[in-house]
């Protein structure tokens, strides 16, 4: 085990986190779950910001991380009561079944 | 002891990750998301990110998550419904262009950033690297340069909670 790691493993750690948070909003059909996998790339922004201030020497990057983080909590709070009229009017959550846009 | 800190908690993130990709029911996605947050916290502790960390902890893991999880007992959808794999070439092809793309992305990010700057516990705070991620730079950061976008975010939670609350409402009449 090395005593120190680059700041690229940080940064690829964060890729493939945003890469698995991709994947769940295209595959998964629930959609409670697809604001999770939202949830999971703003996650991997944020570890990239976090870096990205180590490299930098400026706190800058934390103060982003700090915003990104109160407009998730705004986003779930409205996403997440949406998400519960969408239920109260039709009684499902699958992606597949709220099709009333569709031409 | 960096090393194995960040191979450990790097590994919890992205088991956790891949996970709430797989699972089926969303409270067991939830669960793992949970994982995957305190693990980031650990690696932001790791960046010298401390009020980041704990933040971490107390926004991501504490108050969001809850409402999730709330949000998935009062509406009990259950395991949700996948249709049947259609195509056999994305199921041929779909893990190995999956590693491409990951080893695409990771040589690209090893070429971007320059090797030699290696990430220490303890170096942003007190040492070589002098950023400070502690309450007190942040604060003054936060109070000075950033005070304008800092007030507008207050008015933003404000009107997330008034939507929220339109949204959610019973119908009174």
């Amino acid at each position: 085990m090395p005593a120190a790691v680059p700041l690229s493993w940080y940064l690829i750690l964060s890729a493939v986190l945003f890469s698995l948070g991709v994947a769940g909003f295209l595959f998964r059909k629930n959609l409670i779950t697809v604001l999770m996998c939202i949830e999971l790339m703003l996650n991997a922004v944020n570890l990239s910001f976090v870096a990205f201030s180590y490299k930098f020497k400026l706190v800058d990057g934390h103060i982003f991380t700090f915003f990104v983080m109160v407009v998730a909590a705004a986003e779930a709070a409205v996403g997440l009561a949406i998400i519960l009229s969408v239920f109260k009017n039709r009684s499902t959550l699958q992606v597949d079944e709220i099709d009333s846009l569709k031409l | 002891m960096d090393g194995t800190l960040f191979f450990l908690f790097a590994a919890i993130a992205v088991i956790c990750a891949v996970n709430l990709v797989v699972q089926k029911h969303p409270i067991n996605s939830a669960l793992s998301l949970i994982g995957v947050m305190g693990s980031l916290a650990i690696l932001y502790l790791l960046l010298g990110a401390e009020f980041i960390a704990a933040a971490q902890m107390i926004v991501y893991a504490g108050a969001i998550m809850v409402l999730f999880v709330f949000t998935i007992m009062l509406l009990n959808t259950g395991v949700e419904k996948r249709p049947k794999r259609q195509s056999w070439m994305a199921a041929l092809l779909g893990i190995p262009l999956l590693i491409v793309l990951l080893g695409l992305l990771s040589y690209i990010v090893q070429r971007g950033v320059e090797p030699d700057l290696l990430v220490k516990f303890g170096w942003a705070v007190r040492g070589p690297l002098d950023v400070g991620g502690g309450p007190r730079e942040i604060g003054e950061a936060l109070f000075t340069r950033y005070l304008l976008p800092f007030e507008v975010t207050s008015v933003l939670i404000l009107i997330a909670i008034l939507g929220a609350m339109v949204l959610a409402r019973k119908e009174m009449d």
